[in-house]
């Protein structure tokens, strides 16, 4: 065991826990923040999607200890006109079924506007490739974001 | 179909909760939660249960939440349960919330199953009507209320938008204000229901939006994994590797000592770790030493499996259903085709892994998780826990994906649930977490099976058809035997063999049902699944040898099945359907399959890439009676479409001596968005019951696929996936 201090959402947190333990339950277990989810543990899904300095990473298979002074962003702490534009999109477009992937879809959506605001379908299937829906949402991921873009452009 | 638990403790709750429930109709609802009346704890929150005060709450912030007694893993329940209530209250689609209902039998039970459970994609067509009455008994009692409270004629009441208004007097009001005195009303024992042409939301475009999406699309939305009761302990159980396995010894010396890890207990189903979260109970798990002893358990291979399920298949099975003369056909010349079908174990993999939580204070217990079959649940709990079951509340609560996986007839993980607290004893709350290869490898797969199909085809028509299933059952030894097993076999292992939509002279389906040892359940459209495939390719194969092009020739061979018809024409005008094939390189392929009494076509173009087929583009028509929210319509085929492209394209779990081989997404893979082809839907109008919507668009998909890449001169796929080399 060991303590760390992790900033997340700009807010400081510490934890004491085993220095291999994977950002996403030092979030989940020990911060307490449950919009980031589990679902494969092995970088395969990207339910588990945050930003560390602002880019999307697998916080399945990040050690804690890996983090150092790196700012973390949660879904709960996703701000900025990008994420206000996706999430807007999602829910117009009723994109979620059973939400469990959601968190990441959003987190990774949101990260691909901040990076190329008028994204071809091409580059969505680039950057949403490794976010997994299981109830294969993706025709509503791919128009929603098409969606959010147009009202960047506004 | 009305179907019945056989469980001595689901009846006794249900006798227990009926004399309750029938002391008197108003805030005489009765729900087990730690024996509190529900009613009571809607009046602590300032809410009013209001008449059939079962299934609504009024609160005083005019907020209308309909409690689903379905579970809403991402089908749409929530939304359907209340677009049919708010059309009857003429409530405003804003003021609606949604909210499980909790575990009770009586009020709760699914008209279709006769106990508390969602499955069968029958949320829709077995609430229709009674969730219309609950909305128009609740603005009847409204409306009586204004009435008095007003001191004028109820008749020259109005209700609109969620405002109850008398025009002449100029008297209005939300519904909260009235809805104390609206309780006070007798209960309309049959209140009439607005004819169709008077719907505002039923079957409008963009009238409702989905009541869940705003918290699904910013994390809020709570799962059983994300509950952190104070004092909950993580548990994660170390199972055998093969199914039928026990623990022969083990050693816990090295787990013990990690620290947060709690205590380590032996439970029926193996080891369990307690720990304070996740990572520790995981770590823990992982220096656990089992020794097991397979002596009672499964330990044959897929390979082994495939191979004494053909030699079953050379002969013929119980018989399920003859027509005419098969063998005498086949005697008679003309041109015999075979093809034999083989379809892997497929896992659910839903996005969230199976979990549960429980809280066992001694002499009572609470529960909470994504019960897909609450009444079965319920009573197991209360049975491990030793508890009268009035003494245990359970409630469901929102779930990451089922796709059947959920719907635990066996009820192993209640059982496992209860077993765990058990074993640690009452005051600490247990979160059980199967990790994604526990889920994967933990078995409830959709069952292997075989297909070997005959036919015969002369002067251009196909006069023999024969389907010999070779498939383990489902429901055999379940609480739900009686539901599906005829004269010992399961109809979850034939349906849609046994009942194809071609007018074929001399027919028959038999059925080898064989026992495995490995845990099946039903996935995502059950014996559809498989099914819909081998007759959709098989009769795709006799129609190119009869020369007929593939919707031609099908609707020639439907004249007494106007909804396939109906569907296939849809199908065929959506996409233009001109033959299959279409430009260079690209070819069509298309199916219709009706499961859950709901009839889906699909067209599929796709070209063949360097790794397999890609599929561009499908076009898809449903017919499920009266379509309630066409959007989750849309959606369901959608995401139907998808999950079956994932599961055709790279799905299997092979069993090695025994072992389920594939563990995660890695191994067994699923679609991604750059796999997800445009998908095109069109609802057929219907005037007749309305059916569900989850499960159908499955089926045809496969089919479709196999029957457009004939069309490019390659084989029909028999043995599934089509890309094994990409799984396990």
């Amino acid at each position: 065991m060991a303590a760390f201090t992790l900033k997340i959402n700009g807010r400081e947190h510490q934890v004491d826990v085993d220095p291999g333990t994977p950002l996403l339950w030092a979030i989940r277990d020990n911060v307490g923040l449950t919009g980031t989810k589990y679902g494969c543990g092995v970088a395969q899904c990207g339910a588990c999607t945050v930003y560390l300095d602002g880019q999307t990473v697998r916080s399945c298979s990040l050690p804690v200890s890996a983090v150092g002074k790196s700012e973390v962003t949660t879904i709960e702490g996703l701000t900025g006109k990008e994420a206000v534009a996706v999430q807007k999109a999602w829910v117009a477009h009723d994109v979620p079924q059973c939400g469990y992937c959601q968190s990441g879809q959003v987190m990774s959506a949101a990260a691909l506007l901040g990076l190329n605001p008028k994204p071809t379908d091409q580059d969505i299937d680039l950057a949403m490739n490794g976010n997994i829906c299981r109830c294969a949402t993706y025709v509503r991921i791919r128009a929603a974001i098409h969606s959010a873009a147009k009202t960047l452009e506004g | 179909m009305n179907l019945h638990v056989k469980s001595e403790a689901a009846a006794t709750l249900s006798r227990r909760s009926l004399l309750k429930a029938g002391a008197g109709f108003v805030l005489a609802t009765y729900v087990a939660r730690n024996g509190i009346a529900y009613a009571q704890d809607a009046a602590a929150a300032k809410s009013v249960n209001i008449a059939p005060n079962t299934f609504l709450v009024i609160g005083q912030d005019d907020t209308v939440t309909v409690l689903c007694k379905h579970i809403e893993f991402g089908q749409g329940p929530f939304t359907g349960m209340a677009t049919l209530v708010a059309e009857e209250l003429d409530a405003d689609w804003a003021q609606m919330r949604a909210d499980h209902a909790p575990s009770n039998p009586v009020l709760y039970k699914n008209l279709a199953f006769g106990v508390q459970g969602t499955g069968g994609s029958s949320a829709i067509a077995n609430s229709y009507e009674q969730m219309r009455k609950v909305g128009a008994a609740a603005r009847a009692m409204l409306v009586a209320a204004a009435a008095d409270e007003w001191k004028v004629p109820a008749e020259e009441i109005t209700v609109e938008k969620g405002i109850i208004r008398h025009t002449s007097s100029g008297k209005q009001s939300g519904f909260g204000a009235l809805a104390a005195k609206a309780m006070q009303q007798p209960v309309p024992a049959n209140p009439p229901l607005k004819d169709p042409s008077a719907f505002r939301l039923i079957g409008k475009d963009g009238a409702v939006t989905r009541l869940d999406s705003v918290a699904k699309s910013n994390g809020s939305a709570e799962y059983t994994l994300d509950i952190k009761d104070p004092g909950t302990l993580t548990v994660l159980v170390a199972r055998s590797p093969r199914f039928g396995g026990k623990v022969a010894s083990f050693d816990a010396a090295a787990a013990k000592a990690v620290p947060g890890v709690i205590d380590v207990r032996e439970v029926p189903n193996g080891v369990a770790v307690y720990a304070e979260g996740f990572w520790p109970a995981k770590t823990a798990r992982d220096l656990l030493k089992i020794s097991w002893d397979d002596s009672k358990a499964e330990m044959r291979g897929t390979a082994q499996l495939l191979e004494e399920f053909r030699a079953r298949a050379k002969k013929q099975g119980a018989l399920v259903k003859q027509e005419g003369d098969v063998d005498a056909e086949i005697a008679k010349g003309g041109r015999l085709i075979e093809t034999e079908f083989v379809f892997p174990y497929l896992a659910h993999a839903p996005m969230e892994p199976i979990n549960a939580f429980l809280h066992w204070k001694g002499d009572t217990a609470s529960a909470r998780y994504g019960s897909q079959f609450p009444t079965p649940d319920h009573a197991v709990i209360a049975q491990v826990l030793g508890l009268d079951i009035a003494k245990v509340d359970l409630k469901t609560i929102l779930a990451g994906g089922s796709f059947g996986r959920r719907a635990q007839q066996s009820t192993h993980v209640a059982l496992e649930l209860a077993q765990v607290a058990k074993a640690i004893g009452p005051g600490r709350p247990v979160k059980l977490v199967w990790t994604r290869e526990d889920d994967m490898r933990g078995g409830y797969y959709r069952p292997f099976s075989l297909h070997r199909m005959r036919g015969v085809v002369r002067d251009g028509k196909i006069v023999a058809w024969s389907d010999t299933i070779v498939g383990q059952s489902i429901m055999k030894g379940s609480a739900f035997e009686a539901m599906t097993m005829k004269n010992g076999l399961d109809s979850t292992a034939y349906e849609g063999s046994n009942e194809i939509p071609y007018q074929v002279p001399n027919f028959r389906c038999d059925l080898h049902q064989v026992d495995v040892g490995v845990p099946v359940l039903w996935w995502r459209s059950v014996g559809h699944t498989h099914t819909g495939y081998a007759v959709e390719a098989f009769v795709d194969q006799l129609l190119e040898a009869a020369g007929q092009d593939p919707v031609e020739g099908r609707l020639a061979m439907m004249a007494d099945k106007p909804r396939h018809a109906g569907v296939l024409k849809a199908v065929a005008k959506l996409a233009d359907w001109k033959g299959a094939k279409v430009e260079a390189g690209r070819a069509r392929g298309v199916a219709v399959v009706e499961s859950f009494n709901t009839f889906v076509a699909q067209v599929v173009e796709l070209s063949m890439g360097a790794e397999g087929p890609v599929v561009h583009k499908v076009w898809c028509a449903v017919d499920c009676g009266v379509a309630v929210n066409p959007d989750i319509i849309r959606a369901q085929m959608e995401g139907g479409i998808g999950f079956a492209l994932g599961h055709i394209l790279y799905a299997q779990q092979p069993l090695d001596e025994g072992r389920p081989v594939a563990g995660n997404f890695d191994s067994y893979r699923s679609l991604r968005i750059n796999e997800m082809p445009e998908v095109e839907v069109v609802i057929v109008p219907s005037t007749e019951k309305p059916s569900g919507v989850g499960e159908p668009g499955v089926p045809p998909l496969g089919p479709a696929v196999a029957n457009a890449m004939a069309k490019l001169g390659l084989p029909r796929p028999t043995q599934l996936p089509i890309r094994p080399g990409d799984s396990a």
